[in-house]
């Protein structure tokens, strides 16, 4: 690999980096138009900020709420919810898969109601869980966890059965039984599929969060929210909608960093 | 010298569904130990089904399978199946690959292990143990393949188109390399193929299947001058086209 490179290839490595470093400024300058913008536009009274706030004014809020540590303990609540509903809709998850695919009895008699319950529209069962569970954390969790358990276990039962066949018989022809498959091929050979399953779980788990926040909690981001729009408080709404713009790109990434780490093996 | 396998009288069908595919009709076989078999037949014809049967995948619909004079799945026999591809998994080195049917029967030990090792030095592929399976060749892959079922030391190796996914001249080189390390190990070997010059350079009996359902059209003992030692050899022996002449009559012969 030590030949110069020539002259055609180096022309399009500098078009390749060209067009990143483009797409990359744009990204930037779109950000600062659209809050350089609002700002412009709130100062001069085109928009009412009482109503769209701005973005001056959301830096104040949180600045006055980090100075009573309120805003860390919301973020703190709304973080675990999440990655605690989230490990729950895992774990369930595939545990579920495993035993619909070690059992294909068991797994067509539950499918029709499975593709029910994952096609309900989950908010709907929110008054319900509070009164079955009460004003508190355990509601928000269970419907973070109903809104994205039944579509996990589906969609992980259905990687489960699409394994090669013939890698399968592999198992079965060395001498192992229906749990060494499990162990030595269906999962192993599902974790790009797991891990994207871990991406769509983990912004789900983060909407159910903030709808039963919405609707049984005294602290969290989704609580922010509601008491923000009630009291007619803007300023507090929009920033907390702008944090979880920042928490669940981060979340996301984090999973991304997990997907590097995990898939390359594959 | 009592036989290592026998089919007596067995017949297969698939079922599904849309109805009943029977596959093999009435086949009767001996293999001796140390022999190598090579089955031959139309496309679609019923050939894996029989390795299917011996390995116990399958049970026959009606007849037996006899292993040392046993009945299958009270033998106890050891049997390796080689599949048409290689199925390396890419989550592990090929030393981990090659170890899965050891780790599977629990028998993992320092000796297993030596064993292995030695078997990776001997066909080439130590310097390569620690290397995930897409580092290597088609030839070797299908060389691990072989090494991952020779050290569950089979009594019986079933080989189901091994070389069919390989390019002709990997194959050639291959199909020589595999027949001769079988040779080699003194192992009793059943392969199926459609490659019928395959069949002459490796085999000592070739039985050649009708269509579907499958019955023993013909057993034809091969033999060739002593100093044919290695299939490439015999493809080049005065014989070869002869048996291959014989073969493909009797293939395209319908009764």
């Amino acid at each position: 690999m030590n030949d110069p490179l020539s002259k055609a290839q180096l022309d399009y490595l500098k078009k390749r980096s060209r067009h990143k470093r483009i797409v990359l400024a744009g990204q930037i300058l779109i950000f600062f138009l659209f809050v350089g913008i609002w700002e412009l536009t709130a100062r001069t009274g085109l928009l009412n900020d009482f109503i769209f706030s701005s973005p001056s004014r959301m830096i104040t809020c949180f600045i006055r709420m980090t100075k009573d540590l309120s805003i860390f303990r919301h973020i703190g609540i709304t973080l675990a919810e999440t990655a605690g509903s989230f490990f729950i809709v895992m774990a369930a998850g595939l545990l579920f898969a495993m035993i619909l695919w070690l059992s294909p009895t068991l797994s067509g008699l539950l499918e029709p109601y499975l593709v029910m319950l994952n096609s309900l529209p989950k908010s709907a069962l929110a008054p319900v869980l509070i009164v079955w569970l009460g004003n508190n954390v355990k509601t928000i969790v269970v419907a973070a966890v109903s809104v994205a358990v039944f579509g996990s276990v589906m969609t992980l039962h259905t990687g489960f059965r699409s394994v090669d066949q013939d890698k399968v018989k592999l198992i079965y022809t060395l001498g192992g039984t229906k749990r060494d498959v499990l162990r030595k091929v269906l999962v192993p050979s599902a974790v790009p599929l797991i891990i994207n399953n871990m991406k769509v779980n983990i912004g789900l788990c983060l909407v159910g969060v903030i709808i039963g926040e919405f609707l049984a909690a005294d602290e969290g981001l989704g609580y922010l929210i509601i008491y923000g729009s009630q009291v007619f408080k803007m300023d507090i709404v929009m920033m907390s909608i702008v944090i979880l713009c920042i928490i669940s790109m981060g979340l996301y990434r984090l999973i991304g960093i997990l997907e590097k780490h995990c898939v390359k093996q594959h | 010298m009592e036989p290592i396998l026998e089919f007596i009288h067995v017949c297969f069908s698939y079922h599904t569904v849309a109805g009943e595919t029977p596959a093999l009709y009435d086949i009767s076989l001996s293999v001796a130990p140390g022999e190598f078999i090579a089955v031959v037949g139309p496309s679609g014809c019923g050939k894996t089904t029989l390795l299917s049967l011996v390995s116990g995948l399958l049970a026959p619909e009606s007849g037996e399978i006899r292993l040392f004079g046993k009945a299958q799945g009270t033998s106890g026999a050891n049997i390796g199946y080689m599949l048409q591809r290689d199925h390396l998994f890419e989550w592990r080195t090929v030393y981990d690959n090659v170890l899965l049917g050891l780790e599977i029967r629990h028998s993992l030990n320092p000796d297993t292990r030596g064993h292995v090792r030695e078997m990776l030095q001997t066909y080439g592929l130590s310097a390569f143990q620690d290397a995930p399976p897409s580092a290597l060749s088609g030839g070797m892959r299908q060389r691990a393949a072989l090494i991952r079922t020779l050290a569950l030391e089979p009594d019986i190796l079933l080989l189901d188109e091994p070389f069919s996914a390989l390019d002709y001249q990997t194959r050639l080189e291959v199909g020589d390399d595999i027949g001769s390390i079988i040779r080699r190990e003194h192992k009793t070997a059943i392969l199926v193929t459609h490659d019928l010059a395959e069949a002459i350079t490796l085999a000592d009996r070739i039985v050649i299947l009708s269509a579907r359902p499958a019955r023993i059209k013909k057993i034809l003992p091969l033999s060739f001058d002593e100093s044919c030692t290695s299939p490439l050899k015999r493809r080049s022996s005065p014989q070869f086209s002869g048996y291959f002449e014989e073969v493909w009559k009797e293939l395209k012969s319908h009764e």
